[in-house]
């Protein structure tokens, strides 16, 4: 991660407009969803993307691997442009880019054994003999923290937070260099949402991978994340290194979602910032607010 | 010291299984007091709320306890007596707006029915009253807002109107079973500002179940931790969360993120 080295993703205004048909007579509209976002996540780190439901950090994340097609920008993986890339270039190039989503029930195929579900990329990508993948999806298991023991089972026979790390294990299969977590761990209890970070967070370290952790709990990016980018109706309103950012907020939006968190000190000091729309311009650009650290103000 | 508002007695649940939903659980409510149920998934503490209200489903069944509520075990009533507890002595908020609230009903007619419904009111007063209702719940053009479909209101104007119909019947006590969990943190703060407001007015008690300690170190009084049916420490909301003395409590504590 020194610098001067270029960062490993880059995604340089970034767009996803989406029409919505309104009726049979009424002209389409248009949901801006991802609208000019840009920022690089460099080797080994792990970038916090933060933003309220519709702010469009899962889109962006779903953008860069293109799961949905961006309408325009360009997103550059060590230093390529995979808009441009043919499916069967593309294919390829996920390889090295998996995606872990929130819910572990629907992102798990019911009627498929767990050790078939983690051995599927393997497959796809036609990589090793039989054996040899059953290996691959032992030792998967075992970096998970998942019994070995366990690959003939079904989905349903598994807990929330086991279901995660199977769904781990599968972006794992392939040797990635990046993978995003998509509220990962959202709808896990807390104190398996804790067991889970610990496994991501000991895993990046071990296999040196890059994060793109997407997320609308701002305890958790705060605590895990070294850079972090807000997202606020398709737009990135701030962004820099964790700790200048969450103590010196700067955009009106980050300062009140920043207000909102509940504190576990119940004699601390409440002051919640009500968002005012009309104190900020939407389309301003990011600006150099301190050293490392942008706001769109 | 008179007797509390809510007072509930070695109460036990069973869904059949090997062991109990809830498991032989006592805690008491006094009259404007919040107390806070804090646990995990599975943990009970939604189903102590819906045994409370003798709302459970088969298999669930409640074995043995009392449930006494101003005065009354609630476990003995008929269910004639207890839909008449239901709404208007104490009423629930649920974690869901959008599958709670009924999809093909004008808004103000899902609050008026709760008060036409226990003889407080005929229906034109009864509209009128929805009308200040959603206005006490701040949402704005109420007058207007109460002809609108449930569909056409946002995830956070939903949970007010959920708290409108809770409201309706003016009862001592209200469940809030996760009622900000399914809303985005700034519309959370919102809903939990206006809960504290209302709570203040009406002087309502409150039995807040959330996994969030953080909004109970906001709302509650006192604490009551659950974990596997058991009730394992309950106290004031400061001596729990600075002083936690069970090893679970603990451990929940050191979970949430950034608690160190």
């Amino acid at each position: 991660m020194a610098t001067g080295s270029p960062p490993l993703v880059e995604v340089r205004h970034l767009v996803k407009h989406f029409v919505r048909k309104q009726g049979l007579f009424a002209a389409p509209s248009i949901v801006k969803a991802v609208d000019g976002v840009s920022f690089t996540i460099n080797g080994g780190e792990m970038f916090g993307l933060v933003g309220e439901s519709g702010s469009g950090k899962s889109t962006t994340g779903r953008c860069i691997l293109r799961l949905i097609e961006p309408t325009s920008g360009e997103v550059r993986f060590r230093g390529e442009n995979v808009l441009d890339f043919s499916t069967a270039r593309m294919r390829l190039a996920r390889r090295d880019m998996q995606i872990v989503f929130q819910d572990p029930v629907s992102s798990l195929n019911p009627r498929m054994r767990v050790g078939d579900i983690v051995e599927e990329p393997l497959v796809i990508h036609s990589l090793g003999s039989k054996a040899e993948r059953r290996a691959r999806v032992v030792e998967l298991f075992q970096l998970v923290g998942l019994e070995s023991g366990y690959v003939a089972r079904y989905p349903h026979e598994f807990s929330g937070g086991q279901r995660q790390r199977i769904g781990i294990a599968r972006a794992l299969a392939l040797n990635p260099a990046f993978i995003i977590a998509d509220e990962a761990v959202s709808a896990l209890d807390v104190s398996i949402q804790a067991q889970v970070v610990r496994l991501l967070l000991d895993l990046k370290e071990r296999l040196r991978l890059t994060c793109l952790f997407i997320a609308h709990d701002l305890r958790l990016v705060e605590h895990i994340c070294t850079r972090v980018a807000v997202m606020y109706m398709g737009r990135i309103v701030e962004l820099g290194e964790t700790r200048a950012l969450f103590s010196h907020p700067t955009h009106p939006y980050t300062r009140a979602l920043l207000s909102a968190i509940p504190v576990l000190d119940p004699d601390a000091p409440r002051q919640r910032l009500e968002l005012d729309p009309s104190s900020f311009e939407r389309d301003a650009p990011l600006k150099e607010v301190g050293a490392q650290h942008w706001a769109a103000v | 010291m008179a007797e509390p508002l809510l007072d509930v007695q070695h109460l036990s649940v069973t869904f059949g299984g090997p062991s109990l939903a809830v498991d032989d659980i006592s805690f008491y409510l006094n009259a404007g007091e919040t107390l806070g149920v804090v646990g995990e998934s599975g943990s009970g503490k939604s189903v102590t709320a819906f045994s409370i209200l003798r709302l459970l489903q088969p298999p669930g069944r409640i074995m043995s306890g009392r449930v006494r509520f101003q005065g009354r075990d609630l476990l003995t009533l008929t269910e004639t007596e207890m839909r008449e507890v239901r709404g208007a002595g104490i009423s629930l908020i649920f974690q869901e707006p959008m599958t709670a609230l009924n999809p093909v009903m004008r808004v103000g007619d899902q609050i008026a029915e709760a008060l036409v419904v226990h003889g407080k009111a005929t229906w034109s007063d009864a509209i009128a009253s929805a009308v200040e209702l959603l206005d006490a719940v701040r949402v704005p053009d109420a007058p207007r807002r109460v002809h609108d479909y449930p569909h056409q209101f946002s995830g956070g104007m939903r949970q007010r109107v959920m708290i409108a119909i809770a409201l309706a019947c003016r009862p001592p006590l209200v469940i809030a079973d996760e009622p900000t969990t399914a809303l985005d943190v700034t519309i959370q703060a919102q809903v939990l500002d206006l809960l504290r407001e209302l709570k203040a007015r009406y002087n309502l008690a409150m039995l807040l179940i959330t996994h969030d300690f953080g909004v109970i170190a906001e709302m509650a009084d006192r604490v009551a931790v659950m974990f596997k049916g058991k009730l394992v420490e309950q106290g004031p909301v400061r001596d729990v969360l600075r002083h936690p003395a069970n090893e679970y409590t603990r451990s929940l504590l050191a979970a949430v993120p950034g608690a160190q």
